[in-house]
């Protein structure tokens, strides 16, 4: 792989760009790999990536029956946070957090990460205690938060109406190192590092079936024949179900549509992320200028990545109210992702009853964020068999076991 | 917008008007279960790509629950019935096969008629 670098820029830009090497190959399968991981989103490149990075494993697939990033990957606001109450979560968010400091450099490619700041408003007194609780978690964690006063967000954000109506903006956790990255470039980025470690990053190929004999998986059926592996990890986010019922078993998940939309663009008005959660809305502008909007999932299952319209209207009718500038903004596009919900709304990296068989999975309507600590986790869980400290928690005997990581209780929120 | 018809008052209610349940006909399980079947009556779930049996609530119209057949992957709706029955009919789940859309009923043990909204 030829590094990019400020070098290689000038160089082509001398030879009118004809001279860059494609990012990763489009390889045919081999007919059996030491790992095969199912789903090219986010989490599965990073699994590939520590796989072959940390634990020396490089023989190595990664199947996708769309196009690299593709899924839910390619589909979010990109909040990047790790200011959650409960210490499992904390860890694992922030290892992936601090991956991000500096992804780009480990990467060679720009996934242009902005620890532009985060905020969480507090807009009832519950809230207020409920964010102050999380700062002095956060204090023994180690993630650097702080609970701050509706002045400074006014400062923090001028475009904040701080005394609305219905939900006056009583403060907010304010993580400073909390922000955004480009979510296509960190799939992109991985997919590349992958390949250039000899990896086969194979798209518009997808898995049918989960062979297995004796409670050990043999190998997958796919659009492009059958390849044997010698372990297999499952990451498809919102077809979680779906996979698991090729291989044998059920998941404590449901899969539901969450939107997003983006506005036209405009010039720069905000340069911190907000986040809403009692009115059920958050924003952050592009640096295309567009103003970046998400909100809630549908209450029921679906697998058809649209979502319904009235959620939408919630969401924006809510956000206007805190920021009353954005009225007139006309919305340029909506979409949807498939978003993969647990009952404690914690994710789930665990081994399964086949024995060489893992999953990843349940990141739901926050797992951008997690993609570098989640895959280094998992990378761990694969090579090892065993879950190291961080993915231990979040096996799937802890719904056998009743030890949930309830940070959806925590937050009031699922993200 | 998705419309479902309440089998009790038979209105066709858009979804703004209803409440979601999750899946239809789960085996309850009570005191004196053991681990694995409250790991399965409470989370484990078969969330299918295709047609799903699910209970609704007409929580802004006549407020009673019913259950209906829907396919999570296009949101067709195959039919409505009252959540006292221990199943879909035969000719539910015959049309929901002759659609073609896979994914038979999979039986569990009958559920009581649904309590309160959880
Ligand atoms: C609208 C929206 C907003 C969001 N906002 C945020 C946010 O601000 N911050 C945040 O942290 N998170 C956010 N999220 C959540 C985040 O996007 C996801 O948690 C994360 O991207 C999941 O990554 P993944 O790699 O697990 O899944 P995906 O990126 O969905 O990848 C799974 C892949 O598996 C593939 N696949 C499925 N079935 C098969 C098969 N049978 N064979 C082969 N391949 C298969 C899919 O095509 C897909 O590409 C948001 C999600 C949505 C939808
Ligand atoms: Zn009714």
């Amino acid at each position: 792989m030829r590094r990019y670098s400020v070098f290689a820029l000038a160089r082509e830009g001398v030879r009118h760009h004809t001279g860059w090497d494609r990012a990763w190959a489009s390889p045919l399968p081999k007919s059996r790999y030491d790992v095969v991981i199912v789903g090219a989103g986010g989490h599965g490149l990073a699994t590939a990536y520590y796989l072959g990075r940390t634990h020396g494993i490089r023989n190595v697939a990664v199947i996708e029956k769309g196009w690299l990033g593709g899924g839910n990957t390619g589909r979010n606001t990109t909040i990047i946070r790790s200011n959650y109450l409960q210490d499992p979560s904390a860890a694992i968010y922030e290892k992936a957090r601090s991956l991000y400091e500096d992804l780009s450099q480990e990467l060679n490619y720009n996934v242009m990460f902005s620890p532009r700041g985060v905020m969480m408003l507090a807009q009832t007194l519950h809230e207020v205690r409920g964010y102050k609780r999380t700062a002095e978690a956060n204090a023994l964690q180690g993630v650097e938060t702080e609970f701050i006063p509706p002045g400074r967000v006014k400062e923090l954000c001028p475009i904040i109406h701080i005394d609305g109506p219905r939900y006056p903006v009583l403060g907010a956790l304010w993580q400073p190192r909390g922000g955004t990255a480009r979510h296509d470039a960190v799939a992109w980025g991985y997919a590349r590092a992958c390949a250039d470690m000899g990896m086969d990053i194979i798209e518009q190929c997808e898995v049918k079936g989960v062979t297995s004999a004796n409670g050990v998986v043999t190998g997958v059926e796919t659009t492009k024949g059958t390849i044997a592996c010698g372990k297999l990890a499952l990451v498809v986010a919102g077809h979680s179900s779906v996979l698991a019922e090729m291989a044998g078993f059920r998941l404590p998940i449901e899969s539901m549509p969450l939107q997003a939309l983006v506005s036209e663009p405009i010039k720069p008005c905000m340069d911190v992320v907000v986040m809403a959660n009692t009115v059920h809305g958050y924003m952050s502008q592009s640096d295309k200028g567009e103003m970046v909007i998400g909100g809630g999932t549908d209450g029921y299952n679906a697998y058809t990545q649209r979502g319904s319209f009235h959620h939408i209207e919630e969401t924006v009718r809510a956000l206007v109210e805190t920021f009353p500038m954005i009225s007139r903004l006309k919305m340029l596009r909506q979409w949807g992702g498939i978003v993969d919900m647990t009952g404690d709304r914690s994710p789930i990296l665990s081994r399964t009853p086949l024995g060489n068989c893992f999953v990843n999975c349940g990141w739901g309507t926050g797992g951008f964020k997690a993609i570098p600590g989640s895959g280094w986790a998992m990378a761990e869980l694969v090579a090892t068999g065993q879950p190291g400290p961080l993915a231990a928690p979040f096996g799937l005997d802890r719904f056998r076991e009743g030890r949930f990581i309830d940070e959806s209780v925590a937050a009031g929120v699922a993200h | 917008m998705l419309t479902l018809t309440c089998p009790h008052c038979g209105v066709q209610a858009d979804e703004t008007e209803l409440s979601p349940g999750g899946e239809a006909h789960l085996k309850r399980h009570g005191p004196g279960s053991s681990e694995e079947e409250f790991e399965g009556y409470l989370f484990q779930r078969q969330n299918p790509k295709g047609p799903h049996y699910e209970r609704w609530r007409h929580s802004y119209g006549c407020g009673r629950w019913f259950l209906a057949a829907r396919d999570t992957a296009t949101n067709r709706v195959f039919g409505t019935y009252p959540a006292s029955l221990a199943a879909p009919s035969d000719g539910l789940r015959s049309l929901i096969s002759t659609a073609g859309a896979g994914r038979g009923f999979e039986p569990g043990a009958p559920s009581p008629a649904p309590e309160a909204a959880q």
